[in-house]
């Protein structure tokens, strides 16, 4: 039996040396949905997504995925790549992380690497160039092409990751992270140094992959994309979850405002009240 | 028990001259992020420099050995210093911003030039030397056994303390010291903040090549032979010291340092002689997999 | 205005000379504290074994002298050249020439390699040549798909030429195995030992992971050295069994090879089998790591190079990804190391010290990492320039070490400045070296 909730987080701790991170939070995520993270810079919103994405190993806690099927996994027992291969939980990165070295195309071939590792039979069917892996390869070929005509990079598939403005580049970031087919998208600041008109395409391409099945999990701090497209916020401050709910709530949240604000609360609920 | 001690002395004895390399590996990987392969080598010129030194030095009749020994610890240290500097300047400073690989084959280049200049400038063989300080003492004696501490052995510990101790006063008083210490820190922030860079990783340079320097004199009045390739495997184990102590840690350098000549020489008096180097790079290899940051280093969280 | 501006360049030249003399002073000074010593003294063990010394303060002289006039040179260069660094680039209708020429090359390298056994069927030292450049232009291949591929730093890719020389040496003398026999075993072995050495270093990173495996190397040297029951020690093994076409074997003897196909025996003969032999091993390397290239273990051993921590993001295994680029390069290291032991019919600990393994390090680097072409080119350099030096052994080693210094000044990225995709689209377009990741292990 599945749920509604895709990722639940209970009582997630980290602590590093004597500072701790994250202190004792929980929330949940539902699927098929898009959850935001937001919170002023040192909340800790990077320290839940690396102990999600398994970069980090939790001080105690518990973060469960929930597939459709039914099946759960423990991610903070699960060792880095087995989330993305097993558990399928896809990320990207805060300071971009393609292969700048390889072209966009390439990039999203090697996203699809247990795939086609598997139909080139662990290479060695692969090197007798068998069939069965060519078809692979071409169905690789394929997708890859239908994300890059997505994130319109089509012309510049031949392109050096590295080469490409940085839009695209977040853009193919994205989309190399969706070749691993994954049930749950974490992203990383993902408007981060985009422009009015690249934040709504933005929106627009996490809207598609919302709307096509895949749950996400966002860390944002453009707070136009992030109204725009979550379903729900938890926000956070100083390591603790101070506030959760629709966006429209959280906006008008005191708590929240204070705490970007650097007030105190009382005094954000009175700014807030005295203005029409 | 007499055996041990004598393995004991001898081991201390060792192990100061592994520690004063050591350092040198150290203060550079701390301040510049590298690791000085050509460094052994240094050790090695610096021993090739005191014998020459010290050859000159008595073949003008200098006989009183107080005064001998310091003219060729003040030579040695200072042409070393310089040996180290120009390799420094050559080999390393243009490719500081150039990416990773580059500064360690260039150090791997520099020490096959400085291990073929010392063999084609002096001949491949051995240079054998007749015993400079002699004599010693008999502390214990047992079964026929006698546990020596000959005077060699007392100068090399006795010069190691107070060289170390001139060091650490240098790093932790001087304006010197706190510059290197806020290179290793963060270059940028001490570039801006008015720390000569380049000066003071020169200076970094210089001073291991002459703490390098006093290791081949010491290593020459004990062992009384230096030969070309004796770098090679001494920068080794004393890279191994440097990692044992924890990379960046002064007194690590020297506490690894004394291990790995201690764990050498009951190695060599134990088991088996043959073996002895293999049993030091085993050592560099289980250290690093099992405790990278040494014994007496910082652990560092990898950010992603 | 201009006179002032005249005035202005005069005196900067003016400056730019005593500044270039200032500099040269400063460094034939250097020179002379460095060199008084180590080269105006000259110690040795005299007979009844002291040491003595004499002086060559004429030496000293000379190249406190050749520094000098050598620094004002090369600050002329400099002023001349610009910095270091500073990219030159060719006019488009060279740059097409120059493109036009590299994919011309591979294929006449070929031809030219096959060509030189029968152009130069006499001149046995030329086949000789031949087949050391060919050894280790298979040796440059097995390790760039260590170095070059992935980005792992090894230091001591000597070892694995070693495991294949001795188990060819070992299996061969104890067992009677014939070579093609030998050869996939002493791979399979080397292979092993390349998991072996991949285990431990996995966490590693950057000079530390290159100091381990120079660690490594020197282990097995010195195992070598010292199980003489098992390796015979500094004495080595041999006589190791030559090389048979199938088990007919290249002698003058009646069941000769010569004899069988009913022409004239000569010693030649085996020669430039070794030469085809090794020629074949050579292009096998590089068939198997240009297809190796295109399939996922390929690129995901590139994608390690250029970023491990967005690998394990992709569910890339990086553990087995790190495991099979140490095995598949310590293959070829053993199939090579077999070659060795048989054309040289001797093998001793000697011939495996870190020298090679920083050789052939060189080679990758110089050929610019991951570039096939590269490395091929680049052997033929390196190994060449080794014999016009035959003789010489102390120098070349110095020219060596120097020629590594003044390459990583001067052109870190090696010969070939770009790396080819390995799938495209429409056009495969090369990808400068500039942006491609070194890799940190």
């Amino acid at each position: 039996m599945s749920g509604a909730t895709i990722l639940e987080i209970e009582g997630l701790t980290m602590r590093f040396g004597g500072v701790v991170a994250v202190n004792d939070l929980s929330f949940s995520a539902q699927r098929h949905k898009i959850t935001a993270l937001i919170g002023p810079n040192g909340a800790g919103k990077t320290t839940v997504f690396n102990c999600t994405t398994g970069f980090y190993k939790p001080t105690s806690g518990a973060i469960r995925l929930i597939h459709d099927d039914g099946r759960n996994f423990a991610l903070e027992r699960l060792n880095d790549f087995r989330i993305s291969k097993q558990a399928k939980v896809a990320r990207t990165f805060q300071n971009i992380r393609l292969f700048p070295g390889m072209t966009a195309l390439e990039n999203l071939m090697v996203a699809q690497h247990n795939a086609l590792m598997l139909a080139s039979g662990f290479t060695f069917l692969g090197l007798i160039g068998a069939p069965s892996y060519r078809a692979a390869e071409t169905h690789a070929i394929d997708q890859a092409k239908q994300w890059l005509d997505r994130i319109g990079l089509l012309e510049r598939a031949d392109d050096a990751a590295g080469n490409l403005p940085y839009g695209d580049q977040r853009r193919l970031e994205i989309a190399r992270a969706m070749c691993t087919e994954p049930a749950l998208l974490c992203l990383d600041e993902p408007a981060a140094g985009l422009n009015a008109r690249e934040s709504a395409g933005l929106s627009e391409l996490l809207l598609s992959i919302r709307d096509q099945g895949t749950s996400i999990l966002l860390i944002e701090h453009d707070m136009s994309v992030v109204m725009e497209i979550s379903d729900h916020i938890v926000v956070m401050d100083y390591g603790v979850k101070i506030a959760e709910g629709a966006p429209k709530d959280v906006r008008d949240n005191p708590k929240v405002i204070a705490a970007y604000l650097g007030a105190d609360e009382q005094e954000a609920a009175a700014v807030m009240e005295s203005s029409p | 028990m007499e055996y041990f001690a004598q393995q004991l002395i001898n081991g201390i004895v060792l192990g100061s001259i592994y520690g004063l390399i050591a350092i040198g590996y150290t203060m550079v990987y701390g301040i510049v992020g590298m690791i000085n392969f050509a460094h052994g080598d240094i050790f090695m010129i610096g021993g090739f420099i005191a014998l020459i030194t010290f050859l000159i030095l008595i073949s003008i009749g200098l006989t009183a050995i107080p005064l001998v020994l310091l003219i060729v610890l003040l030579v040695s240290m200072a042409v070393t210093a310089l040996y180290g500097w120009t390799v420094e300047r050559i080999a390393y400073r243009p490719l500081r911003h150039s990416f990773r690989l580059a500064p360690m084959l260039s150090a791997i280049g520099m020490s096959f030039v400085l291990i073929n200049y010392s063999q084609i400038s002096q001949g491949a063989r051995v240079k054998p030397v007749p015993p400079i300080i002699t004599g010693g003492y008999s502390l214990l004696e047992r079964d026929g056994f006698v546990v020596r501490l000959s005077n060699a052995q007392i100068i090399v510990v006795l010069t190691t303390v107070v060289l170390l101790a001139i060091f650490t006063w240098l790093v932790s008083r001087t304006r010197l010291g706190r510059d290197m210490r806020a290179c290793e820190q963060d270059q940028t922030m001490a570039a801006l903040l008015g720390v000569d860079v380049d000066r003071t990783i020169s200076m970094t340079f210089v001073i291991g090549a002459a703490l390098a320097a006093v290791a081949g004199m010491m290593y020459l009045i004990y062992y009384g032979l230096v030969d070309f390739f004796m770098g090679f495997v001494a920068g080794i184990k004393a890279f191994t010291a440097a990692v044992l102590g924890g990379i960046g840690s002064l007194p690590g350098a020297m506490l690894g340092g004394l291990l790995i000549g201690l764990i050498e020489t009951m190695w060599s008096a134990y088991f088996s002689v043959e073996y002895k180097d293999v049993a030091a790079f085993s050592i560099l290899i289980v250290v690093l997999i099992f405790l990278p940051t040494g014994l007496l280093g910082r652990p560092e969280v990898e950010k992603v | 205005m201009t006179g002032a501006a005249t005035d202005l360049t005069q005196a900067s030249r003016r400056e730019g000379i005593v500044f270039i003399l200032k500099k040269s002073l400063i460094s034939a000074l250097v020179a002379l504290v460095l060199f008084s010593l180590m080269i105006g003294i000259r110690t040795e063990a005299g007979p009844t074994g002291q040491l003595i010394y004499w002086t060559r303060f004429d030496d000293l002289a000379s190249i406190v002298a050749i520094v000098f006039v050598g620094s004002i040179v090369v600050e002329l260069l400099r002023q001349w050249w610009g910095p270091v660094g500073t990219t030159r680039s060719l006019p488009p209708t060279m740059q097409r020439a120059v493109a036009t020429a590299g994919r011309a090359l591979p294929p006449l390298l070929l031809l030219s390699a096959l060509a030189v056994p029968i152009v130069f069927y006499d001149q046995r030292y030329v086949i000789d040549t031949g087949i050391q450049v060919l050894t280790y232009v298979m040796l440059g291949w097995g390790l760039n798909v260590v170095v070059g591929l992935a980005g792992l730093l090894d230091l001591g890719y000597v070892a694995f030429y070693a495991v294949g020389a001795y188990s060819y040496a070992l299996l061969a003398t104890n067992f009677g195995l014939s070579f093609w026999i030998c050869l996939p075993l002493a791979g399979i072995l080397a292979a092993c030992w390349g998991v072996l050495l991949g285990f431990p270093v996995l966490r590693l990173r950057g000079d530390y992971l290159a100091i381990v495996t120079l660690a490594f190397g020197e282990i097995i040297r010195l195992v070598i050295i010292n199980w003489q029951s098992l390796t015979g020690g500094p004495n080595g093994i041999s006589p190791i069994p030559r090389p048979t076409l199938f088990g007919i074997p290249l002698t003058a003897g009646e069941d000769g090879l010569a004899a069988r196909l009913g022409f004239e025996f000569s010693p030649t003969q085996r020669i430039v089998f070794l030469f085809y032999l090794i020629l074949a091993l050579a292009l096998i390397t590089n068939w198997v790591t240009i297809r190796l290239r295109r399939l996922p273990i390929g690129r995901a051993w590139e994608a390690l190079r250029e970023d491990e921590v967005a690998c394990r993001a992709l569910g890339i295994n990086i553990t087995t990804t790190k495991l099979t680029a140490f095995a598949t390069g310590a293959m070829f290291g053993g199939f090579a190391g077999a070659f060795f032991a048989t054309r040289q019919g001797f093998i001793s600990p000697e011939s495996f010290t870190f020298q090679e393994s920083a050789l052939v390090l060189a080679i990758v680097v110089l050929g610019g990492m991951g570039s096939q072409l590269g490395v091929a080119l680049a052997a033929l350099t390196l190994i060449g320039g080794f014999e016009l030096f035959r003789g010489f052994d102390q120098y070349r080693m110095l020219v060596f070490g120097l020629a590594m210094v003044l390459l990583m000044i001067w052109r870190p990225r090696g010969l070939i400045g770009h790396r080819a995709p390995t799938v495209f689209l429409r056009q495969s377009t090369a990808i400068s070296s500039e942006l491609a990741r070194e890799g940190r292990g």
